[in-house]
């Protein structure tokens, strides 16, 4: 109720309204407290970045510090500068590695991609049991990766595996069972195999996703313009897929670098380290072979390229107007 | 033969373990004992011990492992809480309690890590000097992993050790021209080509094994003459005797079913119990998973076991797993922890573990050749001699981390692997080895 309130009745001898006061409450100093905003914003933030310290920025802080050490299990380490780099840029197993890392990432990140979004535009047509087929196609994600592993270790096997068992016993078109991990390139095609199976349903799921969100009435528009099917495709649907396709992209590199259950289930970086990812190779030297610090400089390696893809995805998001599907200028 | 099976497999699974406890005496019995006063530790008041081991591999590892411990907490007092950890984890939980001073005060660990924490553990000379004194004397391995290098203190109680002879098929071996299995490389070698001209393949791992790939491929070296490094830790692993070991291990190679270069510890148990392989080199567990099932009994029937071909100077060159018991400095009852460690050794313990195991922990005193595991059945006397080896992981350097490293990095593995299936020449797979090896030993 302000002074001027028009029903006041003119002349009348009230005291001035100014001095009228909203009755004060004495506020405890708790509420005072949470009414501090510099209190809030450390008391909001503060488990966050405890949880960050605790569980992100210090263990990977002790990790780059022990890639600068000549620690071993059950030993302590020194200080040696970037020793354990010099002697891993001479060792060929090592390069091997990140040869294999980056041929298996790429390889296996095209492959499903290509194979995810063509899945994704099929589950996006009107088919029949649309959701039971969507629930089947999730299934080698959920299967617990050991456990897919061990069935394509299996089916690997030299001696066992099924499907040199089909085609050699059953339909006779070959006369010798396939060597699926003992040489080289079909030990590291299997793998990329594996990881493909595995990592198709996220990509397409992810895509699928994207695919709803594109409204209808853009491609009842361009169906009225008379645009193909094809140019339907390049002109709404890849355009608009873009974002989520970048996102999608990131995480899908970023699991299939650090990726580390397959290979060792399956085969351990054999033969001959010929499918050694920088991540098995960095548990196998820094914990059953005990040169923690050189296990951690391998890790360690594997940092720039997880950055450069981590900014591919930065750009990518940023680019507002590829976003909306506009051209780039 | 049928009969003499029958008895074995009594004497021998968990029966055995079942005899054993019923009449305590006849077990006993057969274990000669020397004269000795066991050290004199009296047991702390209220003393508890906290031991970790490996898991078991067979079943009565840890049942007769609890309940020696059991009688332990029995006569004494002392509660016990055994763990058992993974195999792969055994080795890092160590390095916990080794570093942070906390946690079990026994550790049952693998052969190396008691040298690797040697200043950390506590002196178990006067001990070890009583069990060998009382048991015939300590076998050839253990005293190489129970003493301090160079010295003659002892770190570590080695507890038993899991060898792989060669296991081979011996109407299959007939067929082939053999009657038994030849002790040197040349007929070695000649047998396994009669195989493979037959369809008996041999077959042994040379993909990242932890168990059968190092056991394969340190045969060759040692039994060759070769060695990683020499005396003083100085690699020698490129020496005319190692390349000898990869000139053999290609012609070797052609007797092989395919895909050996995939095989990691469990492939040659699985083709050798399919019939798909007629030899190949294995611990005794895998005798007793084809005796105890119906459906491959009679594999084990057709079962032998023997020495791969020996060392120069006759000498037996095969790979050994070794439990190796030590007690660290941090324990705050120290008395009780070698205790305990005595009550395991001694007869009356031991020999019902050693039994019931099946003699899988071969023993590491000399009297314990005796023990009725290696009367039962005649086959297993072949694992009765496996701590008589002269020849361990690292040979011939000291025991230490690099040795350690080398082995998990699968140095020699896959020397052996790249010369065997031509992927390097010889020359170029020693060399390579060699290169590696200097990585870790500088």
């Amino acid at each position: 109720m302000s002074a001027s309130s028009p029903s006041a009745p003119r002349g009348q001898d009230l005291p001035p309204a100014t001095n009228w006061r909203r009755p004060q409450i004495n506020q405890g100093w708790l509420a005072r407290l949470l009414d501090s905003k510099t209190f809030l914003i450390i008391a909001c933030l503060t488990p966050a970045l405890g949880l960050l310290m605790v569980f992100l920025t210090y263990p990977l802080g002790l990790g780059i510090w022990l890639a600068f050490t000549d620690t071993h299990i059950g030993r302590g380490g020194v200080f040696v500068g970037f020793e354990n780099f010099e002697s891993l840029w001479y060792d060929w197993v090592f390069w091997g590695a990140v040869f294999y890392t980056v041929f298996y990432t790429t390889v296996a990140t095209v492959l499903k991609f290509g194979l995810g979004l063509w899945l994704a535009l099929l589950l996006n047509e009107n088919v029949p049991f649309k959701s039971l087929l969507r629930a089947i196609i999730l299934l080698p994600w959920i299967v617990p990766t050991v456990l897919s592993a061990i069935a394509f270790w299996w089916m690997f096997d030299a001696q066992f595996s099924i499907i040199s068992y089909i085609l050699v016993d059953v339909l006779g078109w070959r006369d010798t069972y396939i060597d699926f991990l003992g040489t080289p390139w079909h030990a590291r095609w299997s793998l990329v195999f594996a990881n493909v199976w595995r990592g198709i349903p996220f990509v397409a799921i992810s895509l699928l996703a994207g695919l709803q969100t594109i409204s209808p009435s853009l491609y009842e528009a361009a169906l009225l313009d008379g645009a193909s099917s094809w140019q339907r495709f390049t002109r709404i649907t890849a355009p608009l897929l873009m974002p989520i396709l970048a996102v999608v992209l990131t995480f899908s590199v970023l699991f299939t670098f650090t990726d580390f259950q397959l290979v060792y289930a399956i085969t351990r970086g054999g033969p001959i380290n010929s499918t050694h990812l920088m991540a098995t190779l960095a548990f196998q030297r820094g914990i059953p072979g005990g040169q923690l610090g050189e296990g951690a400089a391998i890790a360690v390696s594997m940092i720039p390229f997880l950055i450069l893809a981590t900014l591919f995805s930065y750009f990518a998001l940023a680019r507002r107007k590829w976003q909306q599907g506009e051209a780039n200028d | 033969m049928h009969d003499l099976t029958r008895r074995g497999a009594l004497g021998l699974g968990a029966g055995a373990l079942a005899a054993g406890m019923a009449v305590p005496g006849r077990a006993r019995a057969a274990i000669p004992m020397g004269n000795a006063t066991p050290p004199a530790h009296a047991v702390e008041k209220g003393a508890t011990l906290r031991v970790l081991r490996p898991t078991k591999f067979v079943d009565a590892d840890e049942t007769v492992f609890r309940e020696n411990t059991a009688k332990f907490t029995a006569q004494t007092g002392v509660q016990v809480r055994v763990d058992f950890a993974g195999w792969e984890d055994l080795r890092p939980q160590t390095a916990v309690a080794a570093n942070t001073g906390a946690g079990p005060d026994v550790v049952v660990a693998w052969a190396d890590d008691p040298h690797i924490y040697a200043d950390k553990v506590l002196d178990l000379t006067e001990l070890a000097g009583y069990l060998g004194q009382k048991y015939g004397g300590w076998l050839a391995l253990p005293q190489r992993f129970g003493k301090k290098w160079g010295t003659e203190q002892w770190v570590a109680l080695p507890m038993g050790g899991s060898g792989g002879p060669c296991v081979y098929r011996i109407s299959w071996l007939k067929e082939a021209g053999y009657d038994s299995l030849p002790t040197d490389h040349e007929n070695f070698l000649k047998a396994c080509q009669a195989l493979k001209k037959n369809g008996h393949p041999a077959g042994f791992a040379l993909g990242n094994a932890v168990g059968d790939g190092n056991a394969y491929c340190n045969w060759l070296l040692w039994s060759h003459g070769g060695m990683v490094v020499d005396e003083s830790g100085k690699v020698a692993i490129n020496s005319p005797q190692t390349l000898n070991a990869l000139k053999y291990a290609k012609e070797l190679y052609q007797t092989f079913i395919p895909g050996t270069l995939s095989w990691g510890d469990i492939n040659n148990n699985r083709a050798y119990a399919a019939g798909e392989i007629g030899l190949t080199q294995n611990g005794v567990s895998m005798y007793f998973s084809l005796k105890n099932d119906p459906k491959t009994a009679a594999i084990a029937e057709d079962t032998g076991m023997a020495r791969m071909p020996f060392a120069p100077g006759g000498k037996m060159a095969e790979n050994v797993l070794l439990l190796n018991a030590m007690v660290f400095k941090h324990t705050r009852f120290p008395n009780a922890a070698k205790e305990y460690l005595r009550f395991m050794m001694e007869a009356e313990q031991y020999d019902t573990w050693l039994t019931g195991c099946g003699g899988y922990w071969s023993h590491p005193l000399a009297a314990y050749a005796e023990s009725q595991v290696w009367k039962g059945d005649p086959k297993l006397a072949v694992y009765r001699d496996t701590n008589t080896v002269e020849f361990w992981s690292g040979y011939k350097g000291p025991i230490s981390q690099a040795s350690g490293s080398v082995a998990a990095d699968y140095v020699v593995v896959q020397m052996f692997a790249a010369a065997s299936s031509g992927q390097s020449t010889p020359e170029e797979a020693v060399r390579e080895a060699e290169r590696r090896a200097r990585r870790y030993y500088r």
